[in-house]
């Protein structure tokens, strides 16, 4: 199969799944941004997708999406380190134009990984979880999305460190993207000596654009936390 | 003004394919800045023959950047610190007096030293066997003019021909991969009409010859384009990729 078993096939796989990830996250962030404008909007949209159906296929194509990028990532790196060989320089000067997240995306995308499954954690266990089992895993109603979200990021202390490393997670996922968009491209054919640093603007207008709903609603409720206090 | 510079030059040593490496490190006095980093490596193995120690191998040929010959990863560059040259065009007024220069071997498990400095790189040419050709009658010489070209088309396909394989490229990269060499060799074919017959078969063989020789994939990081002594362009590995995944979605 050559998805699996040339490199441009792998690198095709990484491109698509990205993709489509990140087309899901524009999705989650526009829905977020519902927050700062009524909460009462926010939950309608928690009722709309909650463990219906379609939202629960969506989320196991997600999964199953996240599932395929991240062991891509994994096998990838595996046989680029076996590429290089053993024998590593013992001085390696700085590439121009070569920028610091194009070299660390496994890191980045382990990092971003680990954050994932503390959102899971503080959302989805509580949320679509406990609506699909019936287990009360939460201390809110399933539905009652504002309601999780302000407990976590407005109970004092706790809630601001929440927010600070909600925060951390966007900044990682932002460098993530800022490489990871404007590849995906390359990896699909779609690039020219034209459209070169073009697809560079796009890759960093993309990724500033995933990350600014969520940012704008973590930002919102640690505003909110922060006068609670004062 | 070029002067007379001293320098230490930190060589990597490997009496074989399968022995086991090290650094050594030289000391050169009165070296012209204006003598290339080739000669200077020339006056180095002078000096080690004087002392009857075994010269340093390292590979060389035509001197003026166009064989692709000379490789050597210099102070953390491959062909050195300079832009856009070959080792052989480096020169030591790119050095200043009292340096350590760190000199070592291409490291990538496609290129395996053979001795010293000089690495096999017979990978390239299998993979030119692989497809790097376009297959013609003989007979006559055909009209120059018989088939139109565009001009730009014909640029950026020289543009890629301008390849000599040397390897910095899979030299440079973090993932060992040979991705701008192959996405050069595809591309001078691929942007010409003489070479679309066989542009199918053309990528997915010398792809799947590159992979099958242990060259890692491609990321993107821009390390090869970089480090590249004839600017070859990124954008060709994205019609590299637009080749292959063209011919593997007709199949």
């Amino acid at each position: 199969m050559w998805l699996k078993d040339s490199s441009v096939g792998r690198k095709f796989v990484m491109a698509i799944s990205g993709t489509a990830l990140v087309l899901f996250l524009l999705f989650h962030g526009c829905m977020n941004l519902a927050l700062v404008f009524s909460e009462e909007a926010y939950n309608t949209i928690c009722r709309l997708l909650g463990a219906n159906w379609y939202a629960v296929l969506g989320s196991m194509l997600i999964a199953l999406l996240v599932l395929v990028h991240f062991c891509y990532g994994i096998y990838l790196t595996i046989l680029n380190r076996r590429a290089r060989g053993n024998d590593r320089y013992a001085v390696s000067g700085k590439k121009e134009g070569v920028t610091w997240e194009s070299e660390n995306m496994l890191v980045l995308g382990l990092v971003v990984f680990f954050f994932l499954v503390l959102h899971l954690y503080n959302f989805w266990f509580k949320m679509q979880f406990a609506e699909l089992t019936g287990i009360h895993t939460g201390a809110f109603d399933p539905q009652d999305g504002a309601a999780y979200v302000n407990a976590l990021f407005t109970t004092p202390v706790c809630g601001q460190i929440y927010c600070v490393l909600y925060l951390i997670w966007f900044c990682v996922l932002w460098l993530h993207l800022n490489h990871g968009v404007g590849s995906a491209m390359t990896s699909m054919g779609l690039n020219n000596e034209t459209w070169q640093p073009r697809v560079k603007v796009i890759s960093t207008v993309v990724a500033t654009l995933v990350i600014l709903p969520f940012t704008i609603v973590v930002l919102y409720y640690f505003g909110m936390g922060i006068g609670a206090l004062l | 003004m070029d002067g007379y510079i001293n320098i230490k030059v930190r060589v990597w040593r490997q009496a074989g394919p399968k022995a086991q490496g090290h650094f050594e490190t030289y000391e050169l006095k009165n070296i012209f800045q204006g003598a290339s980093f080739l000669e200077m490596i020339d006056i180095l193995n002078e000096q080690l023959i004087a002392e009857h120690k075994a010269p340093i191998a390292f590979d060389h040929d035509c001197r003026e950047g166009i064989c692709g010959m000379c490789s050597m990863y210099v102070n953390g560059h491959p062909h050195g610190p300079d832009s856009a040259i070959t080792t052989c065009q480096l020169h030591m007024r790119k050095f200043h007096d009292g340096e350590t220069i760190t000199v070592e071997p291409w490291r990538s498990r496609a290129f395996p030293v053979i001795k010293d400095l000089m690495v096999d790189r017979l990978a390239y040419d299998k993979i030119m066997q692989a497809g790097g050709f376009v297959s013609v009658n003989t007979g006559g010489v055909p009209d120059a003019n018989a088939i139109p070209i565009p001009k730009p088309k014909a640029d950026e396909a020289m543009d890629a021909a301008s390849c000599i394989g040397c390897g910095a490229c899979a030299a440079a990269c973090k993932n060992g991969s040979a991705m701008l060499f192959v996405a050069a060799k595809v591309s001078q074919l691929a942007l010409l009409p003489q070479g679309k017959i066989e542009a199918k078969q053309r990528a997915k063989n010398m792809l799947a010859k590159m992979d099958e020789l242990g060259f890692g994939n491609c990321t993107n990081t821009g390390a090869c384009a970089a480090e590249c002594p004839k600017q070859v362009s990124l954008a060709h590995i994205a019609r590299l990729n637009r080749e292959f995944l063209a011919a593997k979605f007709s199949d």
